[in-house]
């Protein structure tokens, strides 16, 4: 560590955490690397895949895009933070059914950013969902289960809602 | 790849980022951090300080007064999307908003620092332009306010001292004149533009005055075609779009040819949009 470490602290996935980082990590590296939460991927660092989507005081962000110490004091979800708490179990659940990946890289991204649109409540139609995941978009054109599983949850919500 | 090492101080005041800019020559200023974090990574460019501004108050306020409508230069592009007052006096960033980056970048990102940044294909430039707007500039010296026209110099360069921040933007608030119309062809929702128009005219009878035509992704700067606004102030879409005066350079995203064509295309859609009564 060269000395231009800066501790601090956040919470992450409902746990205190207190690091020295360098100013320069990025907050997906961070994550990965000090944390071990490998669900967060690294795919294109500069903002453009989604892989590394994480929710940052519950909105989410690019982990790429977002330093390690500019996240003092916040709180910050990871997939593996929303996988354990149950909160997108039902989309988990419709990914796997429909089979909606290929090789899975963006999956977390695309869960995280998901759950950001029907957070929002109603049923998106199913533009609106491929606009929301557009900055998901990778490699694959494997998008139409990809719809279909969001569109899914969103209805089964609504209805449950009921 | 990694960012090159650099320091990093969260500014406490706006004298102290000043202070910090006078200090540190090749320090940059870290706003939403969406353009600069992904230039750091790929090493386009190597600080040896980044002053964060995220903690600055009074930076993030949307207020409209005396006819015009002034935006922090911290309000984030999800604060403006969601704004009544964006919506209702600035109609033409509200259209464009959708236009920027994906929801995870507009969460972050943040207007000020989208116009100090002064990419040529990004949209709030040229909005900027096409509604003649301004900035103000906070320096050793205090404020300055700088017209839009006067403010992109050239390719990620603009009218602002080595030791100024933008601190807020300004633009005349829409009436009930106002038309606004926008459009972009990027080739993936979000992305940046290939090429894109953001425009402003107000109504006159049946017909437009004060057409702004301000198109992004062109050259180096926004630009604004002149000859095509006198030929959609008489009415005739055809002639505005054989009086298209641009000279795109080709880029990675297309040929110059390509974009001056496409060009068109957008001007016969915005025309569209800028005829059509405001409701």
């Amino acid at each position: 560590m060269s000395d231009l470490g800066i501790d601090i602290s956040l919470t992450v996935n409902g746990e205190q955490v207190s690091e020295r980082v360098e100013p320069r990590q990025t907050l997906v590296d961070f994550l990965r690397d000090n944390l071990g939460l490998t669900g967060s991927h690294v795919g294109c660092e500069h903002g453009v895949c989604g892989a590394c989507t994480v929710r940052v005081d519950g909105a989410i962000v690019r982990g790429c895009l977002m330093l390690a110490v500019q996240c003092a004091g916040s709180q910050v979800e990871t997939i593996e933070g929303l996988s354990d708490s149950g909160e997108v179990a039902d989309l988990q659940a419709a990914f796997e059914q429909r089979n909606a990946l290929q090789c899975g890289f963006c999956t977390p991204g695309m869960i995280a950013t998901a759950q950001d649109l029907l957070a929002g409540g109603g049923v998106p139609s199913r533009d609106e969902i491929r606009e929301h995941i557009s900055g998901n978009y990778c490699r694959c054109t494997g998008y139409h289960a990809i719809v279909d599983a969001v569109e899914a949850v969103a209805l089964q919500r609504a209805g449950a809602a009921k | 790849m990694k960012p090159a090492p650099f320091a990093y101080k969260k500014a406490r005041s706006l004298d102290e980022a000043v202070a910090l800019l006078g200090e540190h020559k090749d320090a940059r200023l870290l706003a939403g951090g969406q353009s600069l974090i992904a230039t750091l990574n790929m090493r386009l460019s190597a600080p040896s300080l980044l002053i964060d501004i995220n903690g600055l108050s009074g930076l993030d306020g949307i207020t409209a007064k005396e006819g015009m409508v002034e935006i922090g230069a911290l309000v984030r592009h999800v604060q403006a999307e969601r704004s009544e007052i964006i919506a209702k006096l600035v109609p033409l960033i509200a259209r464009a908003m959708p236009h920027i980056g994906h929801a995870a970048i507009r969460n972050r990102g943040t207007l000020g620092g989208s116009i100090a940044f002064a990419d040529p294909a990004a949209e709030l430039p040229a909005c900027l332009m096409a509604l003649d707007g301004e900035v103000e500039a906070t320096g050793p010296k205090g404020k300055r306010t700088i017209k839009a026209q006067d403010f992109f110099k050239g390719l990620f360069e603009t009218a602002l001292g080595p030791q100024e921040l933008l601190t807020a933007i300004r633009i005349p608030a829409a009436t009930k004149d106002t038309r606004v119309g926008f459009a972009e062809l990027a080739r993936r929702h979000g992305d940046y533009a290939i090429v894109g128009l953001a425009a402003s005219a107000q109504g006159d009878g049946k017909g437009l005055k004060d057409v702004r035509l301000s198109f992004f992704g062109t050259g180096d700067t926004p630009s604004r075609a002149r000859k095509a606004e006198t030929a959609l102030e008489s009415g005739d879409i055809d002639a505005a779009v054989a009086a298209l005066d641009l000279e795109p350079h080709d880029d990675v995203q297309a040929p110059a040819k390509v974009k001056k064509h496409l060009a068109g295309v957008l001007l016969r859609r915005v025309a569209k949009q800028l005829m059509e009564a405001r409701t």
